[in-house]
Formats: structure tokens, C-alpha cells, sequence
């Protein structure tokens, strides 16, 4: 027993130590967090499709490795190194609370480039945060809501209380105003960004107090598989879920990786990449609206519109007036919010029928 | 023809030394097969998983780390386990002792002293203590199930951890995030060596299986424990109280895991959030199982399975294996154990079935 568990680990370590000779320098290694599964059909699907586009774009040139479901605490640590200590060049961190490991493995690591998704901290040179601006797409989510809906009230499964998620559910609330003033929120907390079953239930609790439509802030496709099987409309997150949805799914809010990614991954590879802080949004290409279904021409049509004001600047979703929940004004008419509050975000505006958890 | 599994007479010695070999063999080979049906070699898989992160000292690191809670918690629950008692919510227990030792450095954020630390165990130890009391009490009182009772209270602290540390005691400048202020230095647990993880929550965890060893084999309260799981009326006419034993179990295994708690609040997380526990109150039941209720077996069976999540995680990132393909090595590996081990107690017998059916 143990002699053929020697010979085993013996002849593996000659394997081992071959296959690190032939990889020597060449390749570039690209590494990504995941917070999720890759097969959640949701935030870290793309994640991972933006991966695939890295392969598919350097084919052996490159070399990919990831982590699932890695949790979002001190425990993210751990992997986060492991990567860096395997030959990374460059790591992808793709969740908020990823920032203070990824920021303390930056200083450990001075030569790996870290990419950290939707954070804010950059306390190294080697540290990028990148995050694209969602609530572009929630605005016009919350049009669409508010012309379907017959209720006239629409249900938010959310996360975490971050700015965020703030800012979604500030978004969708306000478009759906734009077409219905009355429009009413409701929002539950299902405190996880991937539990099938709590966003399941969470979905149901909705439907039961009366809501029509569904949208989701969390990362899995379980809600729009409720919204299915009670025969409401819902909104997919992250990526295209029309295939759990057919007859249900009105848009989706496609969050597309891959050109940042590719781009990133090249930057090493020429060596000449720089830390950056960049928030791109619908004009990019990084938020992208999956075909407007299972709705009318007009709806189709206004959503349209909207999407194409937003891609031109011609129009931002934050723009006075604006009341806060609590009744206070926050925009006035034709103002602008600043990029500080959006980033910071942490009150309701008027017509959301929760009160956020503090 | 069926096989049955008869209990043997006395249990086999050869096996009980042989058993976990067996159980390695078998993993090894189940795991092979895994990995070559997965596309990839599986010399080169098994390598990554089980040799490569003993041979790296940042993984021996790791693998001290993991396997402190899971030690700490388990030598207790060996101690329950065997005077009959089912303490299922060492979880909570944990989570609980975690946030009681935390309030002082919460409470008091700038206070800095050398008593900070023992202080903070100690309290770490009373709340896993009192945790475990209520289980206790409940069924040396009112005859209630012990499983039941500490498996839900586990849900009860995973709530009210979660509520303390979205609400009164987040940290104003968590951008919303669920988790306390970070902890002064003199809150926090020394690292084992300098510029690692593991913490000297390892210390205490090989000294409580020691101490844990030397209770259970050499002194006349281990015996009561014995005595009283394997029948507790013989223990009756010993003259030992079950009732006293329950409440001295849940509390010393409650204790244990509150100090596992504290210390990786402490040495790890260095503030209390919603995220301390990834269930290291549930492996250890495996963990104390796995090293057949001796202590220091466990000490044993607790470095296997931190090995085992360490090297699942090199092989993820090393070969490209799923994440669900580790965990279903894990899986595959506590199996063989446990199935192998009941070979020790058990022999398989073929019996031919009779050619009448109807009879």
C-alpha cells in the first residue's frame, strides 16, 4: 500500500514538475473569484462567459483558472493568495465584499494586477476596481413594470442594503414613476447574493401581497421560474434568462465582461497595464438590454427609446426632481445627482414601500 | 443470495488498525476514477489534492487554520457523544461563544490591555457554555430531545448574530455591509508564525484534546462518562447522575466550541460578521466521528479534513476541477471511512436464498 502510494506521488511529481517546465514564462494566467456558482445562469455565468472571451480571444496564449463559490468573508483570503502564489499575472475579485482581502493580498503580492469588481478601495498600484452602471438598464425596467403591471405594484427581491442595490432599487422605482406616478414598490431582503430557495420563496411572498412583477437583485433564476409557474412577468438579472422564462421574461439586464476583461488581460500582456477606476454603463457596451418579449409594440417600443436616450447621454436616470422617501427634496428639477451619492448611496426615493435596512 | 450484516462477537483488532488504510485505498482509487472520467490525470490530480499542500509551508499554514475550529469543537462533542448525549448545535454554541467574546472588543474598541485576550476567551468559553446549557436544561428537566432542542437553537444564534451585526452593532463605515468595527491589535489573536494565518487558537485546541485524552482515559469523571453512555442504568447504580452528566456535557462541549468561536473571531476574522461560521459546528461532528470519539484521534481526523478542503481548493485552481468535483471527493472520502469502520463491528454474511419463495 504505502510503496504504490510513493510510487504514485513520485511519478506525479515528475509530471507535475514537467508540465511546469513546458508552461514556463510563455503564458499569461488569468484567475477568477467567483461568488457564485458558474452554473447560476446569473451574475457569475457572466463572470465566467467574460472568462471563455479571454480564452477565446488569446487561444494559447493565455491560460484561465477559477474559484466557485467562495465565500464573501476573511474566508476569501485564502483563494485570493492561492491564486497569486500559483503563477497569476492577474486576478479577478467579482463580488463587493471581496475588497479588503483583494486589497491585502494586493500589498503581499506587488507584482500580480488585481481587478476588483464593484469596490471602491485601490490602496495599491496594482489594484483596478471596475463596475458598470446597472441602473441605466433598472430605469427602464421600471417603465416597462409600470406599463404592465395591472396591480400597479411590482416586487424587488434584494441582497445586501449596499449603494449598489439602493441605486437599483432607486432606479427602478423612479422609472416606473416616469409612466405611472403612483407606481408602488414592494422589496424583500433575502440577505445572499445566490440561495435558489430563499429567492424562491421570496418570490411567492411577493406575488402574495399582490405584486404582478417580479425583479431581482440577487443571482440566481429561481424567481423567474415562480414568476413562470404563477403566470406573471418578471425581469431577468445578470444574464439573458428567457430560457426559464419563455413566456415570462419582459427584458434583462445583461452584464457583459468580456470586452473589459479581454482588455485587461491584453494590458498585461503588453505590460502595460495601469490601475484604473472605471464605472461604464449602457454607451460601453457593458450594459446591455436582452430583447424587449412577451410585451406589446408600444411598451417595446418606449423601452426602446428610453435605452436609446440613456446610450446617447442624452438622458441619465437620476435627474431632478426627485423627493426622498422621508419627503425631504433631493434633485431638483433638471439637477443632476452627483457621482459621490450614486456611489454612496443610501436612502430610498419616494414610492419604494420598504424601509431599508440600516 | 443477499448479504447480511451480522455483529461480530468481539471487534476485529486487525481491522480497526487496518480499516482506515483501506478506507485511503479505496478513496484513492474511487478518486481516480473520478478524475480520469473528468479528463484529467489523475496521478497528477491525486497529487495536488493530498501531497503537494503538505509539502508547501503557506498550505501547512492554511491547513492549521482550518483544522483549529474544527479540533476544538470536536474534542467536545467526543465528550457529549459518548456519555449519550447529542449535541447537534455546537454551530450555534460556536457562534454564540464567538459574540459574547466579541462584545468587549465591540463595546470597547480602544480599549488596549494584555487582559483584553484572555478576557475575551473566557467569555468567549461562558457564552458557548450557557449556550449549551439551554439544550441541557431542557432535557435533564422536561425530558426534551436534545437533538431537536440544539439543532434548532443553532438557527436562533445564526439570527440573532445576523440581526447584531446588520443592526446595533455594524460598523458605520461598513458601506452598508453586514459586520463590526475591526478589533485593536491587542483584540486579536497572535499569528503562529510570523506573517501567517494560523493563530494560536491552534494551541489551545491540541491542549484541550490533550487535556480532553487525560479526562476520558485517566481520571473517575471519564469513567462516569463512559460508564453512563454505554448504559445508564449501571451508571444509576454507580451512584452517577445522568441528569448531572447531560448538563456537564452540553456545557463543557458548549465551552469548547465558544472558544473556537472566540479564537477565530479573533485570529481569523478579526471582527465579528455575518460570516464566521461555513458550518465548522457540523463538520465537526464528522470530525469527532472520524476520530472514533478519541481525542486524539481527532486531532487526526481534523487535519485530514482541512487537508482535504485545502487540497480540493488547489486541485480547483491547479487542474480546473469543479468545485462540486471536490466536494464529491470529500464526500467519497468520509464514506470509505465510515463505511470501513463497520467492518470492525460487523462481518458481511452471504446468505442463499431458499428456491421454495412461498412458503
Amino acid at each position: 500500500m504505502k510503496k504504490t502510494l510513493f510510487a504514485l506521488a513520485a511519478s506525479a511529481a515528475v509530471l507535475f514538475a514537467g508540465q511546469a517546465m513546458a508552461d514556463g514564462h510563455a503564458k499569461t494566467k488569468a484567475c477568477f473569484i467567483y461568488i457564485g456558482p458558474t452554473g447560476d445562469f446569473g451574475w457569475t455565468y457572466q463572470h465566467d462567459e467574460g472568462r471563455k472571451a479571454v480564452e477565446a480571444a488569446f487561444g494559447d496564449k493565455v491560460e484561465t483558472a477559477f474559484l466557485e463559490n467562495v465565500p464573501e468573508s476573511a474566508e476569501a483570503q485564502r483563494p485570493i493568495e492561492a491564486f497569486a502564489r500559483n503563477g497569476c499575472n492577474i486576478i479577478f475579485t467579482t463580488s463587493f465584499n471581496y475588497m479588503d482581502p483583494t486589497n491585502k493580498a494586493a500589498k503581499k503580492f506587488p507584482d500580480v494586477k488585481f481587478e476588483h469588481a464593484t469596490g471602491f478601495k485601490r490602496e495599491s498600484p496594482n489594484v483596478s476596481t471596475y463596475s458598470s452602471k446597472f441602473y441605466q438598464g433598472r430605469y427602464v425596467q421600471g417603465q416597462i413594470a409600470a406599463k404592465m403591471s395591472k396591480t400597479g405594484v411590482a416586487g424587488y427581491i434584494a441582497s445586501f442594503p449596499i449603494p449598489e442595490v439602493v441605486r437599483g432599487i432607486n432606479a427602478f422605482i423612479l422609472g416606473a414613476q416616469s409612466v405611472n406616478p403612483d407606481f408602488k414598490l414592494k422589496v424583500v431582503w433575502v440577505s445572499t447574493w445566490f440561495d435558489p430557495p430563499k429567492e424562491a420563496d421570496a418570490a411567492k411572498a411577493l406575488i402574495d401581497q399582490g405584486v404582478d412583477i417580479i425583479t431581482q437583485h440577487t443571482d440566481s433564476t429561481a424567481a423567474m421560474q415562480v414568476a413562470s409557474e404563477r403566470g406573471i412577468k418578471a425581469f431577468g438579472q445578470a444574464s439573458d434568462m428567457i430560457k426559464f422564462g419563455p413566456e415570462t421574461q419582459l427584458t434583462s439586464i445583461i452584464d457583459d465582461w468580456a470586452p473589459y476583461y479581454v482588455k485587461r488581460v491584453k494590458a498585461v500582456m503588453d505590460g502595460t497595464w495601469e490601475q484604473v477606476d472605471v464605472w461604464h454603463g449602457m454607451a460601453d457596451g457593458n450594459v446591455v438590454m436582452a430583447p424587449y418579449t412577451n410585451m406589446p409594440d408600444d411598451v417595446a417600443k418606449m423601452a426602446a427609446d428610453t435605452e436609446a436616450k440613456i446610450k446617447s447621454g442624452e438622458f441619465e436616470p437620476f435627474t431632478g426632481p426627485v423627493t426622498k422617501q422621508d419627503g425631504s427634496e433631493w434633485l431638483k428639477k433638471g439637477e443632476k445627482a452627483d457621482i459621490g451619492t450614486l456611489l454612496g448611496m443610501n436612502f430610498y426615493v419616494k414610492g419604494v414601500d420598504d424601509k431599508l435596512p440600516q | 443470495m443477499r448479504l447480511e450484516l451480522q455483529k461480530r462477537p468481539q471487534s476485529s483488532k486487525a481491522l480497526a488498525y487496518l480499516s482506515p488504510f483501506i478506507a485511503l485505498g479505496l478513496t484513492l482509487v474511487a478518486g481516480a476514477i473520478m478524475f480520469t472520467l473528468l479528463g484529467k490525470n489523475p496521478a497528477t490530480a491525486l497529487y495536488t489534492y493530498f501531497v503537494e499542500p503538505l509539502f508547501d509551508p503557506w498550505a501547512r499554514d492554511q491547513i492549521i487554520l482550518k483544522a483549529t475550529p474544527l479540533i476544538l469543537i470536536a474534542v467536545g462533542l467526543a465528550v457529549c457523544f459518548r456519555s449519550g448525549n447529542w449535541n447537534i448545535g455546537a454551530e450555534g454554541q460556536y457562534l454564540f461563544g464567538g459574540m459574547v467574546g466579541a462584545m468587549i472588543p465591540i463595546y470597547f474598541n480602544d480599549w488596549q490591555s494584555p487582559l483584553l485576550l484572555p478576557m475575551m476567551m473566557l467569555m468567549g468559553m461562558i457564552g458557548g457554555a450557557l449556550y449549551g446549557y439551554i439544550p441541557a436544561i431542557l432535557k435533564s428537566r422536561f425530558g426534551t430531545n436534545e437533538i431537536l432542542t440544539s439543532l434548532m437553537l443553532v438557527y436562533v444564534a445564526q439570527q440573532l448574530v445576523d440581526w447584531l451585526v446588520r443592526v446595533p452593532w455594524r460598523n458605520p463605515q461598513g458601506m452598508g455591509f453586514p459586520g463590526t468595527k475591526s478589533f485593536n491589535e491587542s483584540a486579536v489573536l497572535p499569528d503562529l508564525m510570523a506573517g501567517g494565518d494560523a493563530h494560536y487558537g491552534a494551541v489551545f485546541a491540541i491542549l484541550a484534546a490533550v487535556l480532553m485524552w487525560f479526562m476520558l482515559s485517566k481520571t473517575l469523571k471519564g469513567f462516569e462518562v463512559t460508564v453512563l453512555g454505554q448504559s445508564p442504568r449501571a451508571g444509576r447504580f454507580a451512584g452517577f447522575s445522568a441528569r448531572q452528566m447531560t448538563v456537564f456535557a452540553f456545557c463543557l462541549s458548549g465551552a469548547l466550541a465558544g472558544l473556537a468561536g472566540i479564537a477565530e473571531v479573533s485570529g481569523s476574522v478579526e471582527k465579528l460578521d455575518d460570516k464566521l461560521s461555513l458550518g465548522y459546528g457540523f463538520s465537526a461532528i464528522i470530525v469527532a466521528f472520524l476520530g472514533r470519539l478519541n481525542p486524539l484521534g481527532i486531532i487526526a481526523a481534523g487535519f485530514i479534513l482541512a487537508l482535504s478542503y485545502i487540497g480540493g481548493e488547489s486541485a480547483q485552481i491547479m487542474l480546473g476541477i469543479s468545485d462540486r468535483a471536490t466536494r464529491v471527493f470529500q464526500g467519497m472520502l468520509l464514506f470509505f471511512v465510515l463505511a470501513c469502520d463497520t467492518f470492525i463491528h460487523y462481518r458481511v454474511r452471504f446468505i442463499p436464498t431458499p428456491n421454495k419463495v412461498n412458503a
